[in-house]
């Protein structure tokens, strides 16, 4: 599978050896050297914080009318104002709040379901295996952003609406993911010698089972983050996710579908653009530093 | 072999009739046709009538069996808008679809599969860094962000290319000119597919050049070239089926979005104003359709997956 990336050459220099390292920090360590996926950290630091710090750091109300409208960027509107006269920088990071929001709850509740699903199918195997995952080729037969598209036109577009349905569709690929790890870990002795000596279900689920499969959970739900800030983006920008006056990544693209602000004002959708760029490039090598981190079977 | 194969589509039997389950459930959850009849002009006797000739005054799963009748003899329902048959509505859009979505999968293998094999074969190489970092700027642009910039660069700024539609209004078309309206859609699918790909059969391809086989090739001198040419790269061929599989449903999904950037006149575009509308009929219709094909897709790659890998263990 995909488990090798541009940080593989650590692989092959002379390993120190610090006997006493604990495990997170030769993660850590390990991390780092994936410099990409450093330099992704600190870029996606400084979004997420001037996401969270909007209201404080934000010159002007986003919802309200600052300045006179479709006024390119200057001084005192540094990405400039829209086509009502909002300031576009505010926007901007609230936006970014916005669209982070829904990529980490919607992450949160699929990654929840597929754990759930996965530890289930795993552990008990026979029927319950079964349907689980017969149930997950079903959903995952579906194209993933018509099934999106459907349930958006079927709820009332909005901005809870956008993350229960992302949070519900994209939950197949970690249960399998799962199901996968656990029907390996169930064979193994510490989980074995767990059964015969009574421990309760919940005990073996959660305490044995669960932590020996964190790591991959933990990369795969990188990849859901990015792909769930993708798809909200999309949505968003075809009008059916999160709906003005809100201001998402995506709802803000959606503006530049009409052809004078595609050739004239580039400032109203090239920053959201390159935004959203930079938050997914960012999640996508940070998710692959860490499957390399992670790897149990990767050198120091 | 023959076993396998009867085991992979008894297995997919089951699923395919969940697929029209699901597929059901939703259109139910969608709100039931009469709503869309009332009205001050009439009268509950008539929504009563329509009701009893549209059986839906029979439990739930009498109603999915009929439904399901009619889905046997190909009649997928009618469009709530124009009235016209979903089925026929699909075979009128669903030509373009396929032909952009034939030549977008066509040129992403071919950007994907040398990239992926060279970045492989030159690991860490200055050449291989270039190719996993383009990789993950196709997995990371949005397509409609680079349908976007694509028009402002070579429709407005350029003007080499039409910005939308098929064939140009007024002229008979012809292959040349269908062809360049494709341009845009298929850079940006291809892209963004070629993205995933090219990570995926580099790590393929490196797996296969730690095997024991390599080891043993190179071992007997016959030179670099052939022990890449002649023993790697046949074997590089299942993981391409493994990409084409799992490219279908993000063909589908991503035809949506790219045929209204640029209104190609296909099953998207199609789907996309359904969606507008509120034309359930047609949404699910697409949904399903989409759906099966995934399934049927899955059901190939697996069996060819088979035919290509004598060594996969087929129980």
């Amino acid at each position: 599978m995909k488990k090798d990336t541009l940080s593989e050459k650590k692989k092959h220099k002379p390993a120190r050896h610090p006997a006493d390292e604990s495990y997170l920090r030769l993660v850590f360590r390990r991390f780092v050297h994936h410099r990409l996926a450093a330099v992704s950290l600190i870029v996606l630091g400084v979004i997420v914080s001037a996401a969270l710090l909007a209201p404080i750091i934000a010159p002007y109300d986003p919802q309200d009318i600052a300045g006179p409208f479709a006024q390119p960027p200057s001084g005192s509107f540094w990405l400039g104002t829209d086509q009502i006269g909002r300031d576009m920088l505010s926007r901007l990071l609230y936006a970014t709040r916005i669209s982070l929001l829904v990529g980490v709850m919607a992450t949160a509740i699929s990654t929840a379901i597929g754990v759930l699903l996965g530890l289930i199918a795993g552990y008990f195997g026979g029927a319950a295996d079964m349907i689980i995952m017969r149930f997950t080729d079903m959903v995952m037969s579906f194209p993933y952003i018509l099934l999106v598209l459907v349930a958006a036109a079927i709820f009332r577009p909005g901005l809870v609406s956008i993350i229960l349905i992302l949070g519900f569709v994209d939950w197949p690929g970690i249960a399998r993911l799962v199901r996968g790890n656990v029907l390996g870990l169930r064979e193994t002795n510490f989980v074995k010698g767990s059964l015969v000596a009574g421990m309760p279900l919940r005990h073996i689920l959660f305490s044995e089972i669960l932590p020996n499969t964190v790591a991959p959970i933990l990369v795969y739900a990188t990849s859901v983050l990015a792909l769930s800030i993708l798809d909200e983006a999309a949505l968003s920008f075809l009008g059916q996710g999160v709906q003005p006056p809100t201001a998402s990544l995506g709802n803000m693209l959606n503006g530049a579908q009409s052809l004078t602000v595609l050739t004239t004002q580039p400032w109203l959708w090239l920053p959201p653009g390159l935004i959203i760029i930079c938050i997914v490039i960012a999640i996508n090598f940070i998710g692959d530093a860490l499957r390399d981190a992670l790897d149990p079977n990767g050198g120091k | 072999m023959g076993k396998y194969i009867l085991k992979r589509i008894l297995i997919a039997i089951p699923v395919l009739i969940g697929i029209t389950v699901i597929d059901y459930a939703i259109m139910c959850m969608a709100g039931s046709p009469l709503a869309m009849l009332q009205g001050p002009r009439v009268s509950e006797a008539a929504i009563e009538a329509k009701e009893i000739a549209l059986g839906l005054d029979q439990p739930v799963w009498v109603q999915y069996f009929l439904w399901l009748k009619q889905l046997l003899h190909g009649n997928l329902g009618y469009s709530i808008k124009s009235f016209q048959s979903v089925s026929s509505l699909i075979g009128r859009h669903i030509g373009p679809t396929l032909l952009l979505m034939g030549v977008s999968l066509l040129v992403s293998l071919f950007l994907a599969v040398p990239a992926g094999i060279y970045s492989a074969i030159h690991q860490y190489s200055k050449g291989d860094y270039a190719v996993v970092t383009v990789s993950f700027l196709g997995s990371s642009v949005p397509g409609f962000f680079l349908s976007l910039l694509l028009i402002d660069l070579f429709t407005v700024r350029l003007g080499w290319l039409p910005s939308g539609g098929m064939t140009t209004l007024g002229t008979a078309g012809g292959a040349a000119d269908v062809a360049r309206h494709m341009v845009m859609p298929v850079m940006v699918l291809s892209f963004s597919m070629a993205g995933s790909n090219i990570r995926y059969i580099r790590s393929a391809v490196l797996e296969i050049l730690h095997q024991d086989y390599l080891r043993t090739a190179k071992a007997k001198g016959i030179g670099r070239f052939k022990v890449i040419y002649k023993h790697a790269l046949r074997n590089a061929l299942i993981p391409i089926i493994t990409v084409i599989g799992m490219e279908i449903p993000v063909l589908f999904g991503g035809a949506v979005i790219v045929e209204q950037i640029f209104s190609w006149p296909g099953l998207g575009l199609m789907t996309m104003s359904a969606i507008s509308s509120r034309d359930y009929p047609v949404i699910m219709g697409v949904c399903l359709l989409s759906a099966v094909v995934v399934l049927i897709g899955n059901l190939v790659t697996d069996i060819l997956y088979a035919f290509a890998d004598p060594t996969i263990q087929l129980d």
